[in-house]
């Protein structure tokens, strides 16, 4: 198989991850369109024979972390994703909504980690790895990420019935 | 029994992701069993997990854009092409060659006059490139009565470069307003849809050469610059801006033979 077919096998997998990631469909594809171009660029960097997905979310990191740099220059408060669009949320879609949202107001390097290991399914070594920090690293964000969900979730949760009485 | 381990946050996340191995496993249930509360912590963590995958899962079956797709084929397109016309050699001499256009001009803002040459060319771009339908006027069918209209509409020997080389394809052209004269598309297409339009127009002012300019508005690209009695732009908002430089290589060559 050609590295071009391999690439576009793994598309849907780096949409998922950068949906989740960057919140919005539009900014989500742009990060993989660029992330394609990247990689391309830095083929010669890629060791045949290695994972081609985790070497391909290194890069995608890479460009998300320089995306946010750049947004910070501008704007020092874009560290978490904007308001996603709202809708009327009826049943399962409330749940996605809020969880979209939780999610999108964790920071950026927690956020990273729980979607490597919980979405990808990636051992914590090799979301270590990919990340480029040590894995202890990796479990303390991971233990932070999954907190603070609960915790807004939970709080959601709490609320409505509060509401409710 | 086994005497009990102390069971740390990282067993606990490892137990919520399901990656602890047996032996481990059993004693941290053990060790939950005693901890209603700890307990309860890690299956709201599988269970977000579960969510997270709920959430996110239709996105591996939504059809892949295009442009997505187009991005994963590009360099092999680029490869395959350049090896087709055994110009692998020559790729990092033309490289070197744009490059140093490049650094000659790393100059001040463009010109006025330039200014308003590349906007035009790119909102001609931005409107015809995602055309369906009707992307041009006069079809590459219809390549000779094409090259001879626009010829004598702009008043200078037009022609159309061929960029089979460099992978794309004629599409056609057209004839545009401009700046006081008449101006001219030619557009290009590679096999996977990818479009670059070429602008022209009579720079009748003067009767000189300009080294490659680059430019970039909203996401399309350009390389300008002016070749006797013609001024050019290369426009495209799909590929990169090395791969627009090897086609703009590849026309000034064709338009310099």
């Amino acid at each position: 198989m050609s590295d071009a077919e391999r690439l576009v096998e793994l598309i849907p997998r780096l949409r998922r991850y950068a949906r989740a990631l960057v919140g919005d469909r539009a900014s989500a594809d742009d990060l993989v369109q660029d992330t394609l171009e990247r990689a391309w660029a830095k083929l010669h960097l890629y060791s045949r024979g290695t994972d081609l997905r985790a070497w391909l979310f290194t890069v995608m990191h890479n460009v998300h972390v320089n995306k946010l740099r750049a947004s910070r220059a501008t704007d020092p408060l874009e560290d978490e994703m904007p308001e996603l669009a709202q809708r009327a949320p009826q049943g399962d879609a409330l749940l996605v909504r809020d969880l979209e949202r939780a999610i999108g107001r964790l920071p950026s390097e927690q956020r990273e980690v729980l979607l490597l290991v919980t979405l990808e399914e990636m051992s914590y070594d090799e979301a270590a790895r990919t990340l480029d920090i040590p894995i202890g690293t990796v479990m303390s964000r991971l233990s932070r990420a999954r907190e603070k969900l609960r915790a807004m979730m939970t709080g959601q949760a709490a609320a409505k019935l509060k509401v409710v009485k | 029994m086994s005497e009990e381990r102390t069971v740390t946050e990282a067993d606990l996340q490892a137990y919520a992701d399901g990656r602890l191995a047996e032996a481990r496993l059993a004693e941290v249930e053990q060790w939950l069993a005693a901890r209603p509360e700890e307990a309860e912590r890690v299956t709201a963590y599988r269970q977000l997990g579960d969510e997270l995958h709920g959430v996110y899962a239709a996105v591996l079956d939504e059809p892949v854009p295009q442009r997505l797709e187009r991005a994963a084929r590009r360099r092999w397109r680029w490869r395959t092409a350049a090896a087709a016309a055994g110009l692998v050699a020559l790729g990092g001499l033309i490289g070197v060659l744009g490059d140093r256009a490049l650094h000659e001009w790393r100059a001040p803002a463009p010109a006025p006059e330039a200014a308003s040459f590349v906007r035009r060319a790119v909102v001609a771009h931005a409107t015809y490139a995602p055309e369906v339908r009707h992307p041009v006027e006069v079809g590459a069918d219809q390549e000779a009565h094409l090259v001879a209209w626009l010829s004598k509409r702009l008043g200078a020997p037009v022609r159309a470069p061929k960029l089979e080389s460099v992978g794309y394809n004629l599409v056609g052209g057209r004839l545009l307003p401009g700046d006081g004269s008449p101006t001219a598309q030619f557009m290009y297409q590679c096999q996977y849809g990818t479009r670059v339009t070429l602008y022209l127009r009579t720079d009748a002012a003067s009767n000189r050469e300009t080294a490659f300019r680059y430019a970039r508005e909203g996401n399309v690209r350009v390389f300008y610059w002016v070749d006797r009695k013609l001024g050019y732009a290369l426009s495209s908002s799909d590929i990169s801006k090395e791969d627009l430089n090897k086609v703009a290589n590849a026309v000034y060559q064709q338009l310099n033979p």
